[in-house]
């Protein structure tokens, strides 16, 4: 690997962006609009928007990035510029870890937004607001490594696409964000166990509390090894010969 | 003269079909050489797997002394897919400034591409807003960056104006004789007296392989497209 390949190649992704302003302000807009109508649902209610509001807040990146990246990853692998580029020197994890650099840092542009704004504006409170933007973040990259991966299994946009509902929404439903894990089913306590997206829900809830225990780090560590993993199973993905 | 590719008895299958039978050829070094035959034959597939980016299911490809395909030659080898492979979402210039960047060279390989191919003036703009041929012009600058000791180039010249092509065949030349070698394919017959050297493939096989000058001699075709023909019947005539 080489950081100046890696670098271009995290420049080249968000210049590509920077050429589609209209994702830019859909990726910045979108959880902004969502996250005020979630507390104008829950006006009378502000327990609710209370429990609710961090969690929405670090898992729209996760939601975004993943649709974007397969989507992205996808095009590279149908248009040829995948098979271009693995006939120049670059090795594989320059272009995936270029990848996560790029979306980190539009992550990072989502998420503090999305913060000022709930912080800010509409009195979201939690005890951890500098690692609540971390996790958004950190699960930026899980949702980009995920896409990553399932664009291997898609031939077209349609396919894609249909991933987010077929990855990502089971992982929202089951997360304990709709209804808290242990007065689930066992085999729904045990599907859910398996799910990354499980254990950044976990993270997320537990930064409310103003110290952060052992089982944050727990849920942090298992978010980091599966993004290193989705990675792994990814870069696997990307063939220099192929039939 | 030395052979910057060497292939004996390459086998190919695509989606269940032979579509190479058994290959052997030797491209030389520091010449010109045209891969032609119709579409279909087999000459992307040919390319690809010099390249290294094809699975082969048998025989032996040495590129510049190597295996195919081996990391070393990554940067040693340039390839101009067939379909353009350009970023459509970003101008010329950051198309082949990432390319640059992944290849290590500066700037000035990017000036100096982007006027080979003729699109100076073009430098701001969207690739995706440029015609077939521009697009294709993009994808040969991006393998002319690092000047490489050989170039793979599949159909080049396609949809360009007549001027434009004869500039590239005199650039192909040059760079051929400051010492590179060239493989370039072609359907169109008239391009291959531009050519030092000549490869006829049909049907996934070699047909017929020699210097322009040869092969209508041994025809006794006046022009290359008889030559093809008299060729083809031969080889049926043999079958």
């Amino acid at each position: 690997m080489s950081a100046r390949r890696t670098g271009a190649t995290a420049l080249r992704v968000l210049a590509q962006l920077r050429h589609d302003p209209r994702t830019i302000a859909l990726l910045l807009a979108v959880p902004c609009v969502l996250q005020v109508l979630v507390h104008e649902l829950f006006r009378d209610r502000e327990q609710v928007f209370q429990s609710l509001g961090v969690p929405l807040l670090g898992l729209f990146p996760f939601v975004a990035m993943f649709i974007v990246t397969s989507i992205t990853m996808l095009r590279e692998r149908t248009t040829g510029t995948l098979e271009r580029l693995l006939t120049t020197p670059i090795a594989r994890g320059d272009l995936l870890a270029g990848y996560a650099l790029a979306f980190a840092v539009v992550a990072a542009a989502q998420a503090t937004l999305v913060s000022a704004l709930s912080f800010g504006l509409l009195g979201l409170e939690s005890g951890n607001r500098g690692a609540v933007v971390v996790l958004a973040i950190a699960n930026a990259v899980l949702g980009m490594a995920l896409g990553l991966f399932a664009s291997a299994f898609a031939r077209t946009e349609f396919q894609a696409v249909q991933f987010m509902p077929a990855f990502v929404l089971p992982q929202i439903l089951l997360c304990g964000l709709l209804v808290p894990r242990e007065q689930m089913a066992e085999w729904l306590q045990a599907v859910s166990a398996v799910l990354p997206l499980t254990y950044a829900y976990d993270a997320l809830a537990r930064t409310a509390e103003d110290s952060l225990d052992g089982r944050f780090w727990v849920d942090v560590a298992v978010v980091l090894a599966v993004t290193v993993l989705s990675l792994a199973l990814g870069a696997a993905t990307l063939r220099r010969r192929t039939p | 003269m030395a052979s910057a590719i060497e292939i004996r008895d390459l086998r190919v299958v695509r989606g269940g079909r032979e579509v190479l039978h058994g290959i052997d050829l030797d491209v030389e070094v520091g010449a010109v050489t045209g891969l032609l035959g119709p579409s279909g034959s087999g000459k992307t597939t040919l390319m690809r797997t010099v390249v290294g980016a094809q699975i082969v299911a048998a025989g032996d490809v040495t590129v510049l002394g190597l295996a195919a395909g081996t990391p070393a030659l990554r940067a040693r080898v340039g390839y101009q897919t067939q379909a353009p492979s350009v970023y459509s979402d970003l101008s010329v210039l950051e198309n082949l400034s990432y390319f640059a960047a992944i290849l290590g060279t500066g700037r000035e390989s990017v000036e100096r591409t982007i006027g080979v191919v003729g699109l100076t003036g073009h430098e701001r703009q969207l690739a995706g807003t440029l015609s077939g041929g521009e697009l294709a012009r993009i994808s040969l600058a991006t393998a002319l960056l690092n000047e490489p000791e050989l170039l793979v180039l599949d159909e080049p010249t396609v949809g360009l104006d007549p001027v434009l092509r004869r500039d590239l065949w005199e650039t192909f030349h040059l760079l051929a004789e400051a010492g590179a070698t060239l493989l370039v394919s072609s359907h169109v017959m008239d391009e291959a007296d531009r050519c030092d050297r000549l490869l006829l493939l049909r049907e996934g096989s070699l047909l017929a392989a020699g210097s322009p000058a040869e092969l209508r001699a041994r025809t006794g075709a006046s022009d290359l497209d008889a030559a093809f023909l008299g060729l083809v019947d031969r080889a049926g005539a043999v079958s």
